[in-house]
């Protein structure tokens, strides 16, 4: 997500050949906020913008994301958006999802299918814990084929389990590779204690997060600079819980990882089950995807962007005690 | 003017990300049938072979159900009935003429009446069959321990592959066949299977003679077995890849 600070520069000067000059700093009438935060952060002043009169913001540039952490982000992208297409052509190999080691096909908790109806039409049908509800046009039946997921969300988009198979297994082994080495360099450069780690004050201000997400109020200046409670919990969770999850799972459903380590089963409650829990994880995954991508967009989709390629952030600081009014 | 630049870079970025995802989805179909990527893909597989195989005890067995966990409905997939004329008059004759050789880079080729194998020790486990589909079911098989067919024949020492060639064919007549490592034909739970849940194996199961290899893919389970044939290569044999399905573009390690 977009509003999250940490990561000392290297340089704290200025760039692209902005020298920042102290004399139009201290000539400037306007307050200047001091360039420092608490965990060392050393930033500066975009002096073209600060040095604009009256109410204008103060421009503040940060370095955000080091390049590892840049590197894995963009890495993720094509990782995850392959397997999770790739998956759903998996699933379309049998679309129903149970619990337990066995499929008892009358018994399915979901199930994604087609069906006829009295008057020959073809329809969609999903069904979950019982309930039945009519997904012509998405699940079940799409474009005139009988399929669970619709072509658009498959790879490949024809009905094809074997390359499905080939796609899903190739980049479920770079998913874990760049999870691991992710993981470890979090852990090392204590990117997860200093920015991820939720503190006790985030906690106790998680009700007024919640409420600031639902009506889109988002941090500003300073506020901007670090992770807020729900994004940390987001990122902490994803990281540390639904990854580990997803590749577990993942596991679960190989006959020889089951033989190799049979609590695998245990824990997860059977081979059915532990394929129930991937496709939920899986879901959990996309919903965290759309709610970071309307989060990037919303939070400055460009400066975001920007952030995430070159590591480079800004933040604008409102003037204190500036009248807007002239 | 830096205001005008950003928002023409924002232009730029939003069509550019629109165009990109559009062109990366067509692009994986094209990836797909392309002559160079699948086999890039592929390689996968032996190192998902090499892993599990390292972190897999040679004897660790799969999990053994109790009776109660038996599925009520045993599905039947692929082939469910060999439909020739040759397999015809075996069901007709209850298939007291079927026998199964075990032969190729062999010091003793065998072959076995189904009478005959029945009067060797039999080993009896419940176990889960994962079909690649993605569904599972439980079934209690009753069969002779490959490993023991193999200590008679004596394989020769540079046999490398088990080969199971089968008594159906498809809808084109291509011949069913399946491949599995020697080595894995000894895993104690590796059996040329006879009944299931108690009875005779039925024809859309296999009858009367059929593989369970406990810790790969249903596919790998070859039904209606008529001979066995012990090899150094997989090639020249069907299209190479090691079996019916695998010849089809899915893994011949299906340990996963």
């Amino acid at each position: 997500m977009a509003s999250l600070i940490h990561e000392d520069t290297g340089t704290g000067h200025s760039r692209e050949g902005e020298p920042v000059s102290e004399r139009e700093f201290q000539s400037e009438p306007v307050p200047i906020k001091v360039p420092s935060g608490p965990d060392g952060l050393t930033t500066h002043q975009d002096n073209v913008l600060a040095a604009r009169p009256d109410s204008a913001p103060v421009v503040e540039r940060t370095y955000r994301h080091r390049l590892p952490v840049r590197i894995s982000h963009w890495l993720n992208v094509p990782i995850l958006i392959i397997l999770i297409m790739s998956g759903l052509q998996i699933f379309n190999a049998h679309p129903a999802l149970y619990w337990g080691d066995r499929s008892d096909r009358d018994q399915p908790l979901l199930s994604i299918r087609p069906a006829k109806t009295e008057s020959g039409e073809m329809r969609g049908i999903t069904t979950i814990l019982g309930h039945k509800f009519d997904t012509t046009g998405v699940l079940g039946y799409s474009d005139g084929s009988r399929r669970a997921f619709p072509a658009w969300a498959t790879i490949p988009s024809a009905k094809f389990l074997a390359m499905g198979r080939q796609w899903h297994l190739f980049f479920a082994w770079l998913l874990v590779i760049n999870g691991l080495v992710f993981t470890a360099y979090a852990l090392f450069s204590r990117h997860v204690t200093r920015d991820l780690a939720p503190t006790g004050k985030d906690l106790r201000s998680i009700g007024k997060a919640i409420k600031d997400h639902v009506v889109l109020r988002h941090p500003k200046g300073d506020e901007a600079k670090r992770y807020n409670v729900l994004q940390k919990l987001a990122y902490i969770v994803i990281l540390f819980v639904v990854a580990p999850l997803i590749i577990l799972t993942g596991l679960t459903m190989s006959p020889t990882i089951d033989t190799a380590f049979p609590g695998l089963l245990t824990i997860f409650g059977g081979r059915q089950a532990a394929r129930t829990i991937h496709f939920i994880a899986c879901f959990t995954f996309v919903g965290f995807i759309v709610v970071h991508v309307v989060e990037v967009i919303l939070t400055g989709f460009f400066n975001n962007i920007r952030s995430m390629v070159t590591g480079w952030f800004v933040v604008k600081h409102e003037q204190e005690g500036a009248s807007h009014e002239a | 003017m830096k205001h005008e630049r950003a928002m023409e870079r924002r232009q730029f970025l939003k069509g550019a990300l629109g165009a990109a995802s559009l062109v990366a989805l067509a692009g994986c179909d094209n990836l797909t049938q392309s002559s160079w990527f699948p086999s890039i893909l592929h390689k996968t597989e032996k190192l998902t072979e090499r892993v599990q195989r390292a972190v897999t005890p040679t004897n660790a067995l799969a999990r053994e159900y109790g009776e109660a966990d038996i599925s009520k409905v045993f599905p039947a997939n692929g082939n469910t009935d060999p439909g020739t004329e040759d397999y015809a008059g075996h069901v007709a004759k209850n298939f007291s003429e079927w026998t199964v050789e075990v032969g190729g880079m062999t010091q003793v080729p065998m072959s076995w009446s189904i009478a005959a194998l029945k009067e060797l020790p039999s080993r009896t486990q419940i176990t889960r069959h994962d079909c690649v589909e993605g569904w599972s079911a439980i079934g209690k098989w009753t069969g002779v321990p490959l490993g023991d067919l193999m200590r008679k024949v004596e394989p020769l020492p540079n046999a490398k592959f088990a080969v199971f060639h089968c008594a159906d064919v498809d809808d084109e007549g291509v011949a069913y066949y399946e491949s599995m490592a020697l080595a894995d034909c000894y895993h104690p739970q590796t059996i040329l299977a006879y009944e299931l849940n108690g009875t005779p194996l039925d024809i859309p199961h296999g009858a009367p003679l059929r593989l369970r290899f406990e810790r790969q893919l249903g596919y790998k389970q070859a039904k209606y077995v008529r001979r066995i044939e012990l090899v150094e290569t997989l090639s020249g044999i069907g299209d190479g890849k090691g079996g019916y399905w695998e010849d089809q573009g899915y893994e011949w390690y299906a340990g996963i």
